[in-house]
């Protein structure tokens, strides 16, 4: 290891712009003059859309245009589409509705864009949206799923009968239901996985710019992938042909998953630019962002779990209710499904898996992946659900895992997934050593004294991240393929340029890329520049989600590192006149083993592009280019232990310690993986103890602002005690699994297990609220009175 | 925020004019409730009258037990004023425990009365310190100025000039806050007179905003102690119930912070 190479704690280049305020973000930029976009959106939940009259509007000083949506899919424009096809378990097709970018015949939740007026300010924007008055027939709504499954329920889209979108299963049912009638023990509970709003700091923008010389068009947008958005927006939604459209997605703010989407936004603002020949800017306000950015999770799941008279688990059944929102957003069904059931195994080793997942629509915000997407509610189903069993069974909680645990890899699961490499008992292990698993007794007994409840819980967490191999999630629906592309161009004075599909937004790509680069070579990483963002300059990418750019991202970066230096090689031993084998690459130089005899690393690429003494036959210049696809996915796991101390008079829930055992293969940057794995902790604990997307019974947003949202804050968390046992993925090149998402998965299992070993009551959902632990408390203590 | 007319005032009477002949006019004085409301477009004055050039209108005043606090003096100004800290240090706390630096350095005691939130802390305190408001125009009663959700004694055009109490013998405040905004959920003020009169008030947690409790106020009267609040049976009748939390929860809240103001106190 070099000071700046794999493993090292190299502070992040890009941090210099972000934090001095020079970050170039969507909304800095400002083109020639600029318009403005406003979008006029449904105050109603459900609603026929009567009439539109914009006469008002269109008078308004500094009104371009007030445009609607008979007139976008007059011209043309495509629906927006969900990318991945499941479907049902009797065959057919998911039931996907219509969803236009501008609402033509009906609206369907609060928010929901109806309108579009272009202005030569913001103001003078917003101020024409408030004019255009639209006339609607009010409809019933629904908002959870639930209920919008239940007979009579309003019906959102006309082809999805009973709202259901499709009735999927997975794993063998009779198995599942064979196993579970010859258990010595069933435990069953009903689980509930909260609707979370993403919040990244920095809200969706986009600028369309439409150049009329060129008939070509530039999008500026907050995307985690600008390639996917380029391809969809030309193939699906017919804005413009790719070759003619541009996407560059500068610095981005946070986006948890709810920047990969292409919004009705992004494809109006196009749509706009081209009609009204001028460049179209949109912000969302932080109003329009929590009515508007897709939301994360909402399952509602009951599960029946078997063990044999051995605690070895026998079999497990699940069934779950998955709400998709209003309209299917781009990678909606795979949520539930693919990214969820998939990893119902956990770290155990079960024979016999069945999980049922209907999916339907509601009257609410899309709903998509969101940091985790499907396998935190896997996780929280799995340990919540072993927990509870351990607890019902009489046994250590941690001795359950271990006698379940996989053992040997590699371990085909009942659910697709093949887990290639682990060591869950060296993680659990460490874990419990950190945590003084075996103090907490008298750790218990003391916090007694002041009045406090202290309760410890576990979560040994599992998920699958570097999606993934292109043809298996081709064969199970997936529109697209999830490789990576990289192109490594070695300039002739020596410094690198490295293109990557993957894309930074707030994950340290500038530095953790350039410290693989630089080990690889021996070099200082000020000579690597990381490129990014602009579908002009990366030859293609898929983009940044599902702790992808690791295990995909670089290892294409390695693939295309590989090729220059075989020809580095090549290169270097014609000119010194050796064997490439005797060649050594160290200290910024290309060295005959064991002599002084060597070029310097920016000599050899001086010689690539004067070449004029290059081997026969060898193409001038040092640039390659790869394509990686993966061979599997990987699975990063680990154990999380959390202590919490409740007050019993008004349920406040204070974390007093939080370990957590992380596997995630090979580290590049220990600092970066610490700060993912601080970060994903804390939305986890924002999750289980704080946030909360709250409906009225019409579907009317009740938890609208930060007033009533509520964002974990650093007061709310503890310190985090944070340790690795590694295993390498065999997968990947640099046996990279990721860690993005860990500490968001693997985090509210163990607060809730904490909490209810705390109350003595494993009945408490999602976000725990000092309210709702009260309750639960007191419901615990009533049941102990009544015995 | 919608297009306006924006005015900076020089004296009370100056205000009170250009307020008079506005057509849909507002004062301004930290502008952390205003500011917001008008940016998300739920109030729409045409003019705004800016009270914060007015001299004479910020600052605190401590002569014996006697305490005046200007309208227009920051809650910052209340959490760190010394003077204050002597003789009501209650007072002091809760102010610094209102938002953050940002809005404690900007927020004003007038402005938060004025607007009287159901869920502000200071209607709790100024109800249980029986203050005085004293306006451009007379003197209220706490007792009859806070008048129910975002509601005042106070007429149309009438300024908040100062507020004024007299430091009681004890005095405690307990607040638990909203875990989104961070007002309170509940709070309550416990304030013991001289002569031993005891006065409660609850904030956040009254279907009708700030209110004094009857049953708290005899139980602490007769026993000044952190268990006899715990024997006062707390109805949740007339409580507010929201996504946060239901009736139950914040009457078992107004015991609570009530032990805990008497602690405090
Ligand atoms: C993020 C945030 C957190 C907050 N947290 C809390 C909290 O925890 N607890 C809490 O109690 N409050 C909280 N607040 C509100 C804060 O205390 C405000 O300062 C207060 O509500 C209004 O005071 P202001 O000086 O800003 O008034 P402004 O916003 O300027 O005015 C409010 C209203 O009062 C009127 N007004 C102002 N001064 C006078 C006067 N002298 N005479 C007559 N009318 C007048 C105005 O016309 C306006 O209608 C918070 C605010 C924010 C933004």
């Amino acid at each position: 290891m070099t000071e700046q190479g794999i493993g090292a704690r190299v502070l992040r280049k890009e941090d210099k712009r972000f934090i001095t305020g020079k970050g170039r973000y969507t909304d800095d930029i400002r083109n020639e003059r600029q318009a403005y976009a406003a979008f006029v959106r449904s105050p109603h939940a459900h609603a026929r859309v009567k009439g539109i009259d914009s006469a008002e509007a269109e008078k308004m000083d500094g009104v371009i245009a007030v445009l609607n949506g008979k007139q976008l899919t007059g011209d043309g424009i495509g629906n927006l589409i969900c990318g991945w096809g499941v479907s049902s378990k009797d065959g057919s097709p998911m039931n996907m509705g219509a969803w236009s970018a501008l609402a033509t015949d009906k609206v369907r939740y609060v928010g929901d864009a109806v309108v579009l007026v272009v202005a030569e300010t913001q103001a003078a924007a917003r101020a024409a949206a408030e004019a255009v008055i639209v006339d609607y027939e009010e409809l019933p709504a629904v908002v959870h799923a639930v209920d919008a499954l239940k007979k009579g329920a309003p019906q959102v889209h006309d082809n999805a009968p009973g709202n259901l979108i499709f009735d999927w299963g997975l794993g063998d049912e009779a198995a599942a239901d064979k196993a579970l009638k010859g258990a010595a023990h069933v435990t069953e509970m009903e689980i509930v996985n909260n609707r979370l709003s993403p919040n990244p700091m920095e809200p969706r923008s986009a600028i369309a710019t439409y150049d009329e010389a060129e008939d070509h068009y530039t999008l500026h947008t907050t995307s985690q992938n600008p390639h996917v958005a380029r391809l969809v927006l030309s193939a699906f939604y017919q804005v413009a042909p790719e070759h003619k459209l541009r996407v560059i997605a500068p610095d981005v703010g946070g986006g948890f998953g709810s920047k990969i989407y292409i919004y009705p936004e992004e494809i109006a603002c196009l749509w706009a630019s081209m009609k009204t020949r001028r460049s179209v800017k949109w912000t969302s306000s932080r109003s329009e962002a929590f009515m508007t950015d897709a939301h994360g999770r909402d399952h509602v799941t009951t599960a029946r779990i078997g063990f044999d008279a051995n605690n070895r688990i026998v079999g497990f059944k699940i069934d779950t209710v998955a709400n998709l929102g209003a309209y299917m957003s781009l990678f909606s069904s795979a949520v539930p499904t693919y990214l969820y059931a998939t990893l119902l195994s956990g770290q155990y080793d079960i024979a016999n898996i069945y999980c049922n997942v209907r999916t339907v629509y509601t009257n609410t915000v899309p709903v998509d992946a969101y940091r985790g997407a499907g396998r935190p509610e896997a996780c929280f189903l799995v340990e919540r659900i072993m927990e509870t069993a351990a607890r019902e069974m009489g046994v250590d909680p941690a001795e359950l895992r271990r006698a379940n645990f996989v053992k040997s890899f590699p371990h085909q699961t009942p659910v697709i997934m093949a887990y290639d490499a682990g060591d869950f008992a060296g993680n659990l292990d460490q874990a419990l050593e950190a945590a003084d698993y075996k103090g907490f007794p008298a750790r218990r007994a003391e916090a007694a004294k002041r009045g406090k409840l202290r309760g410890i819980g576990l979560a040994s967490y599992i998920e699958a991240c570097g999606i993934a191999p292109s043809a298996a999630v081709g064969s199970l629906g997936a529109g697209v393929g999830l490789w990576e592309s990289a192109e490594v161009r070695v300039n002739p004075v020596g410094t690198i340029e490295v293109l990557t599909g993957s894309h930074s937004h707030g994950q340290g790509h500038e530095t953790t890329f350039a410290q693989v680069v630089a080990d690889r070579f021996d070099l200082p990483i000020e000579n690597i520049q990381i490129v990014h963002g602009d579908t002009d300059k990366v030859q293609f990418g898929m983009g940044t989600y599902g702790s992808r750019s690791g295990p995909v991202g670089l290892s294409a970066i390695v693939k295309a590192l590989d090729k220059v230096e075989a020809k580095v090689r090549k290169i270097a031993a014609h000119v010194l006149e050796v064997s490439e084998d005797d060649l050594v690459i160290e200290n910024g130089q290309v060295k005959v083993a064991g002599t002084d005899r060597a070029m310097a690393w920016h000599e050899v690429g001086l010689a690539a592009y004067t070449a004029h003494n290059l081997p026969a036959g060898m193409e001038p210049g040092l640039k390659e280019g790869a394509f990686y696809d993966p061979t599997n996915f990987t699975f990063p796991a680990g154990t999380y232990v959390c202590e919490v101390e409740v007050d019993p008079e008004t349920g406040t829930t204070e974390i007093v310690q939080f370990v957590a055992s992380d596997d995630f293969g090979t580290i590049i940057n220990p600092m970066i993986v610490e700060g993912q794995v601080h970060g994903g902790i804390a939305q986890g604990v924002g999750q289980a103890m704080l946030e909360n997307v709250v409906y009225d019974a019409d579907g009317q947003l009740l938890s609208a602002s930060y007033m009533d949202y509520a964002m974990p804050r650093a007061d709310d968390l503890p310190s985090f005690a944070i340790h690795h046992h590694s295993t390498k993925s065999p997968s990947n090149p640099l046996g990279l699994k990721g860690c993005g998402e860990a500490g968001a998965i693997g985090s509210p299992p163990a607060i809730i297990n904490a909490i209810t070993d705390a109350i003595g009551n494993n009945d408490l959902d999602m976000p725990a609220t000092p309210p709702r632990v009260w309750a639960a408390l007191n419901a615990a203590s009533a049941k102990i009175a009544a015995e | 925020m919608y297009d306006l007319k924006y005015h900076r005032a020089t004296s009370v009477d100056d205000a009170v004019a250009k307020r008079a002949a506005a057509s849909d006019g507002q004062f301004l004085a930290g502008g952390q409730t205003l500011l917001p409301t008008m940016k998300h477009r739920l109030a729409a004055p045409s003019d705004l009258i800016d009270l914060r050039g007015i001299g004479g209108l910020a600052g605190i005043e401590v002569s014996g037990r006697n305490v005046t606090i200007g309208a227009m003096t920051t809650h910052a100004a209340v959490a760190g004023s010394a003077e204050l800290a002597k003789v009501c240090p209650a007072l002091a706390a809760l102010a610094g425990g209102i938002g953050d630096p940002a809005v404690r350095h900007q927020g004003t005691i007038g402005g938060s009365i004025a607007n009287n939130d159901p869920a502000a802390d200071y209607p709790a305190g100024l109800l249980a310190l029986a203050a005085t408001i004293s306006t451009n125009k007379r003197k209220i009663a706490a007792d009859d100025f806070f008048t129910g959700l975002f509601s005042t004694a106070l007429e149309e055009g009438e300024i908040i000039v100062s507020v004024s109490f007299e430091a009681p013998a004890q005095c405690g405040y307990a607040k638990f806050p909203n875990p989104a905004s961070r007002y309170a959920m509940t709070g309550v003020f416990v304030a013991k007179g001289g002569g031993g009169a005891v006065r409660v008030a609850v904030t956040g947690a009254g279907g009708d905003g700030v209110f004094r409790h009857d049953g708290l106020e005899k139980a602490l009267a007769a026993e000044w102690s952190a268990s006899a609040a715990d024997g006062v049976a707390i109805s949740s009748d007339g409580l507010m119930s929201d996504i946060h939390c239901d009736a139950a929860y914040r009457a078992n809240l107004i015991k609570a912070m009530a032990k805990r103001a008497v602690s405090a106190a």
